[in-house]
């Protein structure tokens, strides 16, 4: 059975992946100033899921997930402008200046939280599940992580406990092809049918192509019913590209570990853009499109702006919340 | 203390529907030791549940079932097999609040037991709570005496932050009274055992025991010696430690582990900062720097006892004899009631 999409519902997911694009992008123009003075890991090209995901998922459904979790965030409806924020070292930030970009949270939206270690908060989203289980309103937990965290032993261990204990866990795998600049080729056996893999420690799975809108819901909706229905996990399991460097603001095509080919192949396949046809086969209006897209450009830069006018922590918060 | 750590999960768990108990083995015939047996039938396999050999996702499990309304109880039948959520501890329970700018807390207790003797070996009796103690954001509590135990876990247990509970397995059969009211509030806070003028002996966990066989011994020489229990190593109570050899202006302190970047090399130097008119050098009882050996005859070279310590006093004290030392038939057993495996 394949999920349609409705206009509305269509025009939701546009507006959210071009937040997440046009915020990405923006970083990546303001980071040479040298302000923003963290790693930052950005998702563009890999909007689609995340986009896909806010209009599934409710505000009660938790989500944590890895160092490239700016899109992540913002599809569980974090707050901008405390993202940008936490981004700048603000005391306004999400994480109050203490996390920056690799660990972003917005307890008030349902996004508890993003690591910088591989794998890291993968058991944690199994955890926060816990007390979904055998509630009478059905709610899950959301588990991104990237195919270098296949590599990870708290991956299987996880799986594992999210399969015998019957958990509602979304794991949501977008598959990038590299981890920082080493291919999947020199990380996992050539002919690994990793959906497979995963069905065979139990847990059920969809593979599918992470730039087209209409797949990422289908598959999407059917997970989500999937695990309300039967109180079991699932893993869904996304092919994406990653347009810029592991970690910055820059492409790096130049530097020799992927072709210019693979790239292009890659960005033929652009979400922004399927979204684009996705609207215009629905016939939706041209305008409400622009007028909704110049609504979100305006979002974006008050949050730049309110980064920037707020304050750095102060001294005396260095020592604060090490313990409750 | 089998009993009273029992006991004491068993009221936590009455007392907060939100704790949950769970850690491989938990709900076996051996009930871990005996200290959970019983629990599964008394709050339901929902509460109390055996678990995979998954020590990493256990313990991102806690830290993720804390942050949705559960107060976790996660137990290692040895503190080795916990080096596997290593990550999980460090980066994980320990950062969570501060780097999320104060936001969640992780109400999480791990139990760890620390094996000795009877072959345990180099990887099933290691003490390492000087390394869990050099973590911001973790606290690391421990038990010597039974009667303590029970306030010292239940405080454990509803603590606001991550707990590394260390329980020696040599303790496990000694005997004590279960309290009627427990309470939350004995972490960081040093227990003075017994009082004395002379001396300040140091001890935590196992070794608190042998300081207050010490401190026996020490009597039919005159010398009054003071027991100071550490309790919690982190956050560490200064305030009793100072006050205590201040008075005595002498002090030997015990590890259960070696001194290298240890807590016992952190107390020697929080007394050097504070006190300047100390009438010995300060000694420290530890463990040599190499692993614990299997063999019977390398393990009766590597432990202290109280005879250790007491000799060590006498010496101070420019008292020419030595106590004897009662060879024990049996060095690698705390008492007739251990016969191993483990």
């Amino acid at each position: 059975m394949v999920y349609s999409l409705k206009k509305q519902v269509a025009i939701n997911i546009h507006k959210k992946l071009f937040l997440i694009r046009k915020t990405e992008e923006k970083i990546s123009q303001e980071y040479s100033f040298k302000e923003m003075r963290c790693p930052v890991h950005l998702s563009i090209g890999q909007e689609g899921v995340p986009a896909v995901l806010s209009v599934l998922l409710n505000k009660n459904d938790l989500a944590v997930s890895t160092h490239r979790g700016h899109a992540h965030y913002i599809g569980k409806n974090g707050n901008l402008k405390k993202m940008i924020a936490e981004i700048y070292g603000k005391k306004t930030g999400c994480s109050k200046g203490k996390g920056g970009s690799m660990h972003l949270v917005d307890k008030a939206s349902g996004f508890y939280g993003t690591s910088a270690i591989v794998g890291n908060s993968i058991p944690v989203g199994v955890g926060l599940s816990y007390n979904f289980l055998n509630k009478k309103q059905k709610n899950l937990s959301v588990i991104y992580l990237g195919d270098g965290a296949l590599e990870e032993g708290v991956f299987y261990e996880s799986l594992n406990l999210s399969a015998v204990k019957n958990l509602p866990c979304l794991f949501i795998c977008e598959n990038n092809l590299y981890s920082v600049y080493s291919p999947l080729s020199v990380r996992q056996p050539k002919k690994r049918n990793i959906k497979k893999m995963i069905e065979s420690i139990g847990v059920k799975s969809l593979h599918t192509d992470g730039n087209d809108i209409k797949k990422i819901f289908s598959a999407g909706k059917k997970a989500i019913n999937f695990i309300k229905k039967k109180n079991k996990p699932f893993f869904l399991l996304f092919d994406n590209y990653r347009w810029l460097e592991h970690c910055g603001p820059n492409y790096d095509n130049h530097i020799g570990y992927r072709s210019k080919k693979e790239y292009i192949k890659w960005k033929k396949k652009d979400p922004l853009l399927n979204s684009y046809k996705l609207l215009k086969s629905l016939k939706v209006n041209n305008n409400v499109i622009s007028n909704m897209e110049q609504k979100v450009i305006n979002e974006i830069n008050s949050a730049f702006k309110f980064a920037k006018d707020s304050k750095f922590p102060d001294k005396s918060d260095l020592m604060k919340d090490v313990l409750k | 203390m089998v009993s009273i750590i029992n006991n004491t999960i068993s009221r936590a768990m009455t007392d907060s529907k939100k704790v949950i108990c769970f850690g491989l083995g938990v709900t076996d015939p051996k009930g871990v030791f005996g200290t959970t047996l019983n629990l599964e039938k008394k709050f339901g396999k929902d509460r109390v549940f055996d678990v995979p050999a998954s020590e990493n996702a256990l313990t991102g499990f806690a830290i993720g079932s804390s942050l949705n309304a559960k107060i976790p109880i996660l137990t290692h039948q040895r503190l080795d097999f916990a080096l596997l959520s290593v990550d999980q501890l460090i980066n994980g329970a320990a950062k969570w609040l501060y780097m999320f700018g104060g936001q969640f807390n992780i109400p999480i207790t791990i139990r760890m037991i620390i094996g000795r003797g009877w072959g345990q070996g180099p990887t099933h009796s290691q003490n390492l709570h000087s390394v869990f103690s050099h973590i911001p954001g973790l606290k690391v509590v421990t038990t010597s005496m039974p009667d303590d135990t029970a306030d010292l876990l239940y405080s454990s247990i509803f603590d606001p932050n991550p707990v590394i509970f260390l329980e020696h397995r040599w303790l496990h059969n000694s005997l004590g009274n279960f309290p009627k009211k427990l309470k939350k509030n004995v972490i960081g806070k040093c227990k003075i055992l017994n009082k004395g003028k002379d001396i300040t002996l140091i001890g935590l966990s196992y070794m608190t025991i042998e300081c207050l066989e010490a401190a026996k011994l020490l009597k039919s020489f005159n010398i009054n010696a003071e027991v100071v229990d550490i309790r919690t190593i982190s956050p560490l109570d200064k305030k009793t430690i100072i006050k205590s050899v201040s008075k005595t202006k002498r002090a030997i302190i015990t590890d259960t582990s070696n001194s290298f970047c240890g807590i016992s090399s952190t107390i020697s130097n929080i007394i050097y900062q504070n006190i300047n008119n100390l009438k010995n050098k300060l000694e420290i009882i530890s463990l040599p720097f190499c692993p614990e050996p299997t063999s019977l005859k390398l393990v009766e070279s590597f432990y202290n006892d109280r005879y250790t310590i007491a000799n060590r006093v006498l010496k101070m004290f420019n008292i020419k004899k030595t106590i004897l030392l009662k060879k024990s038939s049996k060095p690698d057993v705390p008492g007739d009631w251990f016969e191993g495996p483990f």
